[in-house]
């Protein structure tokens, strides 16, 4: 139906602008808040200047993102002499895609009631009728398998660029890569299983709208209050999986220059880059919405509030979308600071360190949490 | 046929300060959290700061600002002596341009019948700051003490590369009110002084 391709493709661009923004924004949030951590002062020298006059905007060196991506779009973009020049064309995109395509099943809000919100036109508004939305690309049942199914696509782009560049460094750095993604996918899954036995639904609409109660008459019942030893797992795996410091032995820079995608350049390169930091939105996205109640607020239903002693706070639907869309944004940006304020605090890894720990210590604890939450849960369920 | 391949399992070496851990620094995770409060704790800290309008960090936005506070034996910035005349005590030697490691230093010798004792004088005595290494050995070879380093800096941020050259008139800007080694002030007549330039 018409009406629903519109909202999906309203619902697509939004999603696509976000992550892209995201990405370039986190360039800058990476610089400065380094910047500010170590007493500096941070990337401040990029300006647009307003035209036929001496006003240059500076702010804070937000236009340093965009003078990178200018450099990369203008650069040349050289080739090697490959050994496989479609892998190599295409390793990047491999690596992109499916990064952008898991923020399709994470849903960024409530629900969306098209003919509410467009009340003041009735032709638009009795157009849609009392369709509702969910806030979300693609609500599919099985929404946190495909989460892993697409992160698991993620790898072999890594391996193909490393093994089409022939090139020593890009061939070692991706089979670190490899190595390194596939062990911590697994930790990744294991710690979630928890999760999903308490939700009992890998539906991440449903997991979200579980997470709007309250736990204990006080705590919100979020993932991170239940799960709490899952979710720092899980942040953990999915910083690994993510190849950031402290687990960034595939691209370390004092070893392999830059890993498998050393012989790229220009806007390919930009590609890998790009495709790191939009995956730090959405290890923040995933996070908030596994364990943070992701778009809600605590005592926030699609109506409005409702605080306890029944005090009913009633919104208006725009009111109400406008709240859980910024809310969501807000919980992605504190979880991306977090993973940046990581990514300069700790010290690389040994890669024997980053596989013990993996196989040796992170696994047995994500199976031990399984076990225990297991028992928690066929305790409850049999009183 | 010796064997070359060292098939032995490799054995890391132990070093006589090996770290000793307990078991609060081998649960790892404490000792995370503690790191993480300490650099989030900084970031805090530098953010307050910005926020109410003051400085949150340590840098100097250098052409902007400049810091006050150089060591005093701090050698940034060439200079060349005068003789009590005013003239620059260089004789054009050459000494200096031959002995620099980065080759920075030109000089173009001009003759003046006026002075018989230091026929020679340098009509152009230049310095490029975007190649010096700041090495001192000019200082150390010159044989009449004509060039020395001071505590500042040339200055000459640009975006050009041919802005970074020190020319001899702010090489001769030097004029302190006593000095070890010469009687300064130099009390030169000022006519004498304006050939160069």
């Amino acid at each position: 139906m018409l009406q629903d391709l519109v909202i999906s493709i309203v619902y697509i661009t939004y999603a696509v602008t976000v992550l892209l923004l995201f990405g370039t924004v986190l360039t800058w949030v990476e610089r400065k808040q380094a910047a500010v951590m170590s007493d500096r002062i941070g990337a401040n020298r990029a300006y647009l200047r307003i035209p036929f006059t001496q006003v240059k905007l500076v702010w804070w060196g937000l236009f340093h993102g965009l003078a990178d991506g200018l450099k990369m779009m203008l650069k040349e973009d050289f080739k090697p002499n490959a050994y496989d020049r479609f892998a190599y064309a295409i390793a990047p995109w491999v690596v992109f895609t499916p990064i952008l395509l898991v923020f399709a099943v994470i849903p960024f809000g409530g629900t969306l009631e098209p003919g509410r919100l467009l009340h003041a036109f009735p032709a638009a508004a009795s157009w849609f009728g009392d369709r509702t939305y969910p806030l979300q690309i693609a609500s599919l049942d099985a929404g946190l398998l495909i989460v892993f199914a697409f992160g698991g696509i993620a790898i072999i782009g890594a391996m193909l660029a490393g093994w089409s560049s022939s090139n020593k460094f890009s061939l070692l750095g991706a089979l670190r890569a490899g190595s390194q993604m596939i062990s911590y996918e697994l930790v990744m899954a294991l710690t979630l299983l928890g999760l999903i036995l308490i939700y009992g639904t890998v539906d991440l609409n449903d997991i979200v709208r579980r997470q709007s109660g309250i736990l204990l008459g006080f705590v919100p019942a979020w993932g991170v209050f239940l799960q709490p030893f899952a979710a720092i797992l899980f942040l953990t795996a999915a910083i690994a999986e993510n190849k950031r410091i402290p687990f960034d032995l595939p691209e370390a820079e004092s070893e392999l220059i830059a890993g498998y995608f050393t012989e790229y350049s220009a806007m390919k390169m930009g590609l890998f880059m790009f495709a790191e930091f939009i995956e730090i939105a959405i290890v923040g996205a995933l996070f908030t919405t596994l364990f943070l109640g992701g778009y809600n607020l605590p005592y926030m239903n699609d109506a409005g509030f409702l605080f306890p002693g029944d005090v009913d706070v009633r919104m208006s639907h725009g009111a109400v979308v406008v709240t859980q869309l910024v809310v969501f944004l807000v919980k992605v940006l504190v979880m991306c600071s977090f993973q940046i304020l990581i990514r300069w605090t700790l010290p690389r890894f040994r890669y024997d360190q980053l596989l013990r720990f993996a196989w040796r210590f992170m696994l047995p604890l994500a199976l031990a949490n399984l076990v225990v939450t297991v028992l928690i849960v066929w305790a409850l369920k049999s009183l | 046929m010796t064997n070359f391949v060292d098939t032995r399992a490799y054995r890391r070496k132990t070093y006589w300060n090996e770290p000793v851990m307990g078991s609060w620094e081998r649960a790892y995770l404490f000792e995370i959290l503690r790191g993480l409060a300490i650099t989030g704790g900084v970031f805090m800290r530098n953010m307050w700061r910005w926020v109410t309008f003051r400085k949150g960090a340590l840098t100097t936005y250098y052409p902007e600002e400049r810091r006050a506070d150089y060591a005093a034996n701090n050698r940034g910035k060439h200079v060349l002596t005068q003789r009590p005349d005013g003239r620059p005590q260089c004789i054009a030697c050459n000494m200096c341009a031959t002995v620099c490691p980065a080759k920075v230093i030109e000089i173009e010798a001009a003759f003046d019948p006026t002075d018989p004792v230091h026929p020679k004088y340098p009509a152009r005595f230049e310095i490029d700051y975007s190649r010096c290494i700041f090495c001192g050995l000019c200082v150390e070879a010159c044989p009449e003490d004509a060039i020395r380093m001071v505590k500042d800096v040339p200055n000459l941020p640009s975006t050009d590369r041919h802005d970074m050259w020190l020319k001899l008139p702010e090489l001769l800007s030097w004029n302190p009110q006593s000095d070890v080694a010469k009687p300064y002030p130099p009390a030169g007549a000022p006519a004498q002084r304006s050939r160069l330039s």
